[in-house]
């Protein structure tokens, strides 16, 4: 057993935006601080959601302290976030099978959360959105925007680093530290070596999303959640500029959201048992429902290439024995188990929604701060993260790079630090998602970079209409020469492939299927991928 | 899978694209240029980018040739030098400098310049005036302009052949082209002599506009638009009115009209597009179906290495042309392998692309080195003057080795001419 002897003041469990951003605003207020992950950051609900920035309007009327907090965050992260941000701004539209007189009920529960909220003319609403449904009777513009999940995290992690945290993904938590009625630490097990290290704190956080009610049962606290199943649906290019919803009370695929390359059609809403959120698949029936009523929002989805499948899992915490999971407040819950359940040393974060992560953290980081008497006051709300110092965009008039633009929406402020001097450097690895060999390199050395999938959520690589198949190989090239290992790169190539594959399934056919198998037989058929790990396994 | 899943099929051509990269294979810029993305890059990957923000149009695009050798490779019909040439049209910032705007204008410079022809040719010979297009222009010194003819073909036509037209059994209207008008009339000439050997009346349609070739290449689309109109206009006029169908000497503009009008520009060519075609197509088709016969003189002898211009590939037609030129009993045809000879219209006029065009024309002008024919023949006049001034061996329409190698008196005998 390895003993780390550092003695932290915090260790935050769970690598999604709320660990992240209670890491951060731990460490900013002088807290020594240890972030655990068991796989890779922004792996559970967090990397699989709309990317969504909601202004709350969808909360408004069933809801109003949501609203109220969304809109808040939302302005906040406008500020400290802007290279995760795109001010895209958003519609409410009424369609002729819904009912017009809601309008009216859900601008005033806007307005009364303090969310702006303008009645706009339907030709209005299409001419500034071209891709709306034009039969719509009725639009409302509010402040909704679009944010990259997998930026925001890790530039929280990132800052969390600067300010002395240190951060480990692939580290499992195994089993608490507990003496007298007392957490002191957890031991976690290191998923690439299997070796299981001891870590020690005052404080131990549980910020693990859905996982985080199996992680309070290892401390033997019961915490009931739904976890509740939401699928979405990928396309191959932007059809809308604008976030579109329907202007009704919350209900299945009324979200359209327009995601850096692509758009994102959601979400279902369904109850799963907590044995299966780890392996979440989409089904004919929910594809279905999301293609129909998406095309409800926006006609020319039924023509447009569709990318693939996803689904994530809520933390909704019970309140409650509602059983449909959507009524349930999406509001902030945090325990202190000290005074709930009698075991000191830790906190659980749950509940609420990413767009409130920044007030999550605060919440927690400062009843952290009171069982550690520190007084340091919180300054998330007006420190921007690393990368989002200064507007992303400056309008020098310099001449940059495809490759340069595109790493620009992904890294902000923090682009410069890529090195793109060289026709090396700048050649593009990702052809689809124009990543270069130097933001490769960027993100392997500075982003806890250890594999494809890791990689792919630092850069995009393989996210874009070929799924892997020209830039799988390339970087997991050199991944395998970065690390000096190339059968572990074999090995994760076929794993990348696979899960892209699970993404498209759902989604296989047209010009998707045939892309697929284009990808398949130059992987199977050509390069004799998957006789390569054979072999392999079979020598070992 | 239900009826909504069955039905969700992609409308967009640019989503057809499955990243095989053939057509980056077949690119000639990108073969000889790193700086340009090559065609999948500048296509189909960046039209998502650009629908995402306008901000990632690159200005490299502008080295696309336009020749669509990447259409040609595509497996999954993208139209992929559209999507780059439409790219150009929506976000191009920079009005057309001068000399972009000079070497689009083919129809007014050439007005001029036939009117001074001898001065005009003499001084654009001239070291200095090359030397300050070099420079001040931007217009590659190592490049001669095609002369400039004293006199228009449409001025001799008027002259020494239209009245006669009206005598013959059947007719055609012959789109010229800048070309033939302003620089090489000859060809015209020699098409007004097979195709009245045939039996066929030629006649000028009523207003001819330059195709707009030039001007697409150069950023003037709302000119070439224009253009485009009154040319159909004219063709319509001719094939519905006058049962003319319309007949062409150079496969860029009738490629332009039959292709690009409807796909790049908007203009609308239903009811003409079949009946538009080159002429080595046209008198190919009527000697198949038995309507025309040709007869050869028996002292004709040549060696010809023929060039399939790039637009030719991409509407599959050289086998027309090298049909023809078979069915010449002296005449002993080399077909040369299909690479773009580097030109591209104005394009390898321009100093900034001179290096690339002679990079991409390399293999061709070895080819034809190789081949030591007498004349090398395309369908092409840009490609003339590129494989003139890059080997040095003379360049002749097909219709022009035709016109020398018929026997006209037989000829016009077996097709019922007096």
């Amino acid at each position: 057993m390895n003993n780390n002897n550092k003695h932290y003041d915090v260790i935050v469990i769970g690598g999604g935006i709320t660990g992240a951003g209670v890491a951060r605003d731990c460490a900013m207020r002088g807290l020594s601080v240890l972030l655990l992950e068991r796989f890779d950051f922004t792996n559970g609900a967090t990397g699989r959601n709309h990317g969504l920035m909601h202004s709350g309007a969808r909360y408004a009327v069933t809801d109003k302290e949501s609203a109220t907090e969304c809109i808040k965050e939302n302005m906040i992260l406008r500020k400290i976030a802007r290279h995760c941000v795109e001010e895209t701004d958003g519609l409410f539209i009424t369609l002729p099978e819904d009912d017009l007189a809601y309008q009216r009920t859900f601008v005033d529960a806007c307005l009364a959360a303090g969310i702006r909220a303008d009645i706009i003319d339907p030709a209005e609403a299409l001419a500034i959105e071209p891709a709306v449904n034009p039969d719509l009777i009725g639009a409302v513009r509010i402040p909704d925007a679009s944010i990259d999940p997998f930026r925001l995290t890790v530039a929280n992690v990132i800052d969390a680093r600067l300010h002395g945290a240190d951060a480990l993904n692939y580290h499992e938590v195994t089993e608490f530290i507990i003496n007298q009625n007392r957490v002191k630490g957890v031991k976690a097990r290191d998923q690439h070596t299997g070796q299981i290290k001891e870590f020690r704190a005052s404080v131990t956080i549980n910020a693990a999303g859905i996982w985080g009610m199996l992680i309070a049962q290892k401390a033997g606290i019961t915490i009931n959640m739904f976890p509740a199943k939401g699928a979405l649906l990928i396309f191959g290019h932007r059809v809308n500029k604008m976030v579109i919803n329907r202007c009704r009370k919350p209900a299945n695929a009324d979200i359209l959201v327009p995601d850096d390359t692509v758009c994102v059609i959601g979400t279902t809403s369904d109850r799963v048992p907590i044995e299966t959120v780890d392996d979440m698949r989409v089904t004919d029936q929910e594809v279905q429902l999301l293609l129909s009523e998406g095309e409800k929002l926006a006609p020319s989805l039924a023509t447009t290439r569709i990318l693939r499948a996803y689904a994530g899992v809520r933390p909704l915490v019970a309140a409650d024995n509602d059983p449909s999971g959507r009524n349930i407040s999406r509001g902030i819950v945090c325990l202190d188990h000290e005074e709930r359940d009698g075991m000191a040393g830790f906190i659980t974060i749950t509940g609420g929604k990413m767009m409130t992560y920044r007030l999550m953290a605060q919440i927690a980081t400062n009843l952290a701060c009171k069982k550690l008497g520190n007084n340091a006051t919180c300054d998330t709300d007006t420190t921007p993260l690393p990368g989002s110092e200064q507007i992303a965009t400056q309008r020098d008039g310099a001449k940059r790079s495809f490759a340069f633009n595109a790493a620009e929406g992904r890294h902000g402020t923090y682009t410069s630090k890529i090195k793109l001097d060289t026709d090396a450097d700048r050649a593009l690895v990702c052809e689809c998602e124009g990543v270069s060999v130097g933001e490769i390199k960027y993100a392997v050395e500075n982003q806890h970079v250890h594999n494809l999938l890791s990689l792919r959520r630092r850069t995009r690589v393989g996210m874009g209409t070929c799924q892997g198949k020209l830039c799988a190989c390339r970087a997991a090239a050199l991944l395998g020469r970065f690390d000096n290992n190339i059968p572990k790169a074999q090995a994760d190539l076929a794993q990348f492939l696979d899960e892209r594959w699970k993404g498209i399934k759902p989604v296989a056919w047209g010009s998707t299927l045939r892309e697929a198998q284009l990808t398949a037989t130059i992987y199977q058929g050509l390069c004799g991928l998957d006789k390569a790990i054979e072999r392999k396994e079979g020598s070992k | 899978m239900t009826k909504t899943q069955l039905a969700s099929i992609s409308d967009h051509n640019f989503e057809q694209c499955l990243k095989c990269s053939i057509c980056t294979v077949y690119c000639p810029v990108a073969a000889v240029n790193p700086a340009y993305p090559g065609p999948k890059q500048a296509g189909p990957d960046g039209e998502r980018y650009r629908l995402k923000d306008p901000k990632f149009y690159d200005e490299a695009l502008k080295m696309c040739l336009n020749c669509k050798r990447c259409e040609v490779a595509c497996p999954s019909d993208v139209r992929i030098a559209d999507l780059i040439q439409q790219a150009r049209m929506k976000h191009h910032s920079h009005r057309p400098k001068l000399r972009d705007m000079m070497l689009a204008s083919t129809d007014l410079v050439g007005s001029l310049a036939t009117v001074v022809a001898p001065v005009t040719n003499f001084s654009l010979g001239l070291k200095p005036v090359k030397a300050v297009m070099d420079t001040v222009m931007a217009i590659d010194k190592h490049r001669t302009f095609p002369a400039y003819a004293s006199q228009k073909f449409e001025t001799w036509f008027r002259k020494n052949a239209e009245k006669r037209q009206n005598e013959f059994a059947h007719h055609v209207s012959y789109f010229h082209g800048c070309y033939v008008n302003y620089n090489f009339p000859q060809l015209g000439q020699d098409l007004v002599t097979v195709m009245n050997a045939l039996g066929y009346g030629v006649h000028l349609l009523e207003k001819e506009k330059c195709c707009g070739v030039a001007l697409i290449a150069n950023g003037m689309y709302n000119q070439a638009r224009k253009q485009g109109e009154t040319n159909m206009a004219s063709m319509r006029k001719s094939i519905n009115q006058q049962s003319r169908p319309v007949i062409t000497t150079s496969s860029t503009c009738t490629f332009t009209m039959r292709d690009e009008y409807p796909e790049l520009l908007g203009v609308n060519n239903d009811g003409v597009r079949n009946h538009l075609s080159l002429a080595t197509r046209f008198i190919f088709n009527l000697v198949d179906e038995g309507k025309v016969k040709l007869a050869f003189r028996h002292d004709f002898k040549m060696r010809v290495a023929y060039h399939t211009a790039c637009h030719m590939q991409r509407m599959g037609w050289a086998i027309f042309s090298t049909e023809l030129l078979r069915m010449i009993p002296g005449l002993e045809l080399i077909e040369l392998d299909q690479n773009c000879c580097g030109i591209s219209g104005t394009y390898g006029f321009k100093k900034e692309n001179y290096e690339t065009s002679q990079a991409i024309g390399a293999k061709l002008f070895s080819d034809i080195d190789a081949a030591k024919p007498d004349f090398v023949s395309t369908d092409c006049e840009t490609c003339k003057w590129q494989i003139e001034m890059s080997t040095g061996v003379k360049v002749l329409n097909p219709i022009s080795i035709l016109a020398q190698a018929l026997d006209i008196e037989k000829t016009r005998q077996l097709n019922g001419v007096n």
